[in-house]
């Protein structure tokens, strides 16, 4: 099948989807346009099936387990949703990925009660990148206890699933003066070396918790030395980045690099400079279950192209 | 706290002497009153705060957003202070040290010890 009609055979599935009406936004790439459009997965699994076929895997974000404020007194009931969410999903994504903030405070119960809860998702890969919320002891004790052995404790890897090349970075353990992530030289030399040799077709999946381009930079919200990463990255035909942190969707295309921050499953942030900071935003209960969700992705076609589908649980 | 009636009458005024004569984590408690630092609505207050050799410095997060007080130089560091959770550090020499809170790292200060 050409990448023509894997594009046309999207798009006419993306029209029927929309007559579902919107319980969640799909981001379809094709060619470096990126276009959102409404979608019901949950109204019509049958169509969503259809457009996007068997997703390769799913993004979750900030679960920030541990966390009981009002804006959600509940953040494990709201995991426990997304999960059985995921596990009811019609065609099962191969692997997971968490990009950061799985705990609130660092805590090793809130690791426990996390990787408990985690466990319960029919998907068993699971990969991994820390938040700086995982991380407060300055040297992430309580992560690299757990999640550590994929990177010998560098806390950066990569690995290949299905012809794609995944990359998980750390920006949240080198900050600068300037309040933005970093990852520091030694991890872009290793970065550098990575993606060298490899063939320009390969499709690339880089995931790291704080947005990878300068979205907000008072409230900290991009990485001082993405630039050098991302140039790296742009000889290589379809490259997905995808974060979290900011706890909302923001996306971004440059050349063949599309940029994708994730939803969290806990609480939602207010947009960018509203308000004194990044906090916790306190929503209508009612309001909640739809500012929370997960991502999944697909990636397919020659030359490669991926689809992002984002899904909220409400 | 003790602190907040400090001095209102002789009984709490002999508790506290009681405190400061024990343990240094009693004149930690009596600290709060003179050089405390709050973290509210994403900054830290005051933003400089000077203080005498040997006394100790006690954060507090108002926050409903945890917040570290981390060191630029690796000397101390509170990790995840959740709200109303508070840190107490002594200062031993005199100097200038910044800190941040590695959590939201645009938020930086300094204690200047004299």
């Amino acid at each position: 099948m050409s990448s023509d009609s894997e594009v046309n055979q999207s798009r006419r599935g993306a029209l029927k989807c929309l007559a579902f009406g919107g319980a969640g936004t799909l981001f379809l790439l094709s060619g470096g346009v990126l276009a959102p459009i409404d979608l019901a997965l949950a109204a019509s699994k049958k169509s969503a099936h259809a457009m996007t076929g068997t997703p390769l895997f799913l993004q979750i974000s900030d679960t920030h387990i541990g966390f009981n404020k009002e804006a959600n007194p509940d953040v494990a009931g709201t995991l426990k949703q997304t999960i059985d969410f995921v596990n009811a999903m019609p065609a099962k994504p191969a692997l997971t990925i968490h990009s950061g903030d799985i705990t609130h405070l660092s805590k090793a119960e809130e690791f426990d009660t996390a990787s408990q809860l985690l466990s319960g998702l029919n998907i068993t890969e699971l990969h991994t990148v820390p938040g700086e919320h995982d991380i407060t002891d300055g040297i992430g004790t309580e992560y690299f206890n757990r999640f550590g052995q994929a990177s010998a404790n560098k806390g950066y890897y990569s690995f290949d699933h299905n012809g794609v090349h995944f990359i998980a970075l750390v920006n949240v353990m080198n900050f600068k003066p300037n309040g933005l992530g970093a990852f520091g030289d030694d991890q872009l030399a290793w970065l550098e070396q990575d993606l060298k040799g490899r063939s320009s077709s390969t499709p690339i999946v880089v995931f790291a918790h704080m947005p990878m381009w300068t979205i907000y930079e008072p409230w900290g919200w991009g990485t001082g030395d993405a630039d050098q990463a991302t140039s790296y990255l742009s000889r290589f035909g379809s490259v997905t980045v995808l974060n979290g942190h900011i706890h909302q969707i923001v996306q971004k295309v440059e050349g063949n690099i599309t940029f994708h921050t994730a939803r969290s499953t806990a609480y939602p942030q207010p947009t960018a400079g509203d308000g004194p900071g990044p906090g916790p935003l306190k929503v209508p209960s009612d309001q909640l279950a739809k500012m929370l969700g997960v991502t999944s992705v697909k990636i397919s076609g020659h030359p490669s192209s991926a689809v992002l589908t984002d899904t909220t649980l409400g | 706290m003790l602190t907040k009636n400090f001095g209102r009458n002789l009984i709490n005024a002999f508790a506290v002497t009681a405190m400061l004569a024990t343990t240094s984590a009693a004149s930690t408690a009596v600290a709060q009153d003179a050089n405390a630092v709050v973290m509210k609505n994403f900054d830290f207050a005051p933003m400089s705060i000077t203080v005498k050799v040997g006394s100790s410095v006690t954060w507090k997060n108002l926050d409903g957003e945890p917040h570290t007080v981390t060191s630029v130089d690796g000397l101390f560091r509170s990790g995840a202070l959740d709200q109303n959770d508070s840190f107490t550090f002594k200062f031993d020499k005199p100097g200038t040290y910044k800190y941040l809170c590695s959590i939201h790292p645009r938020m930086m200060a300094s204690v200047v010890v004299q």
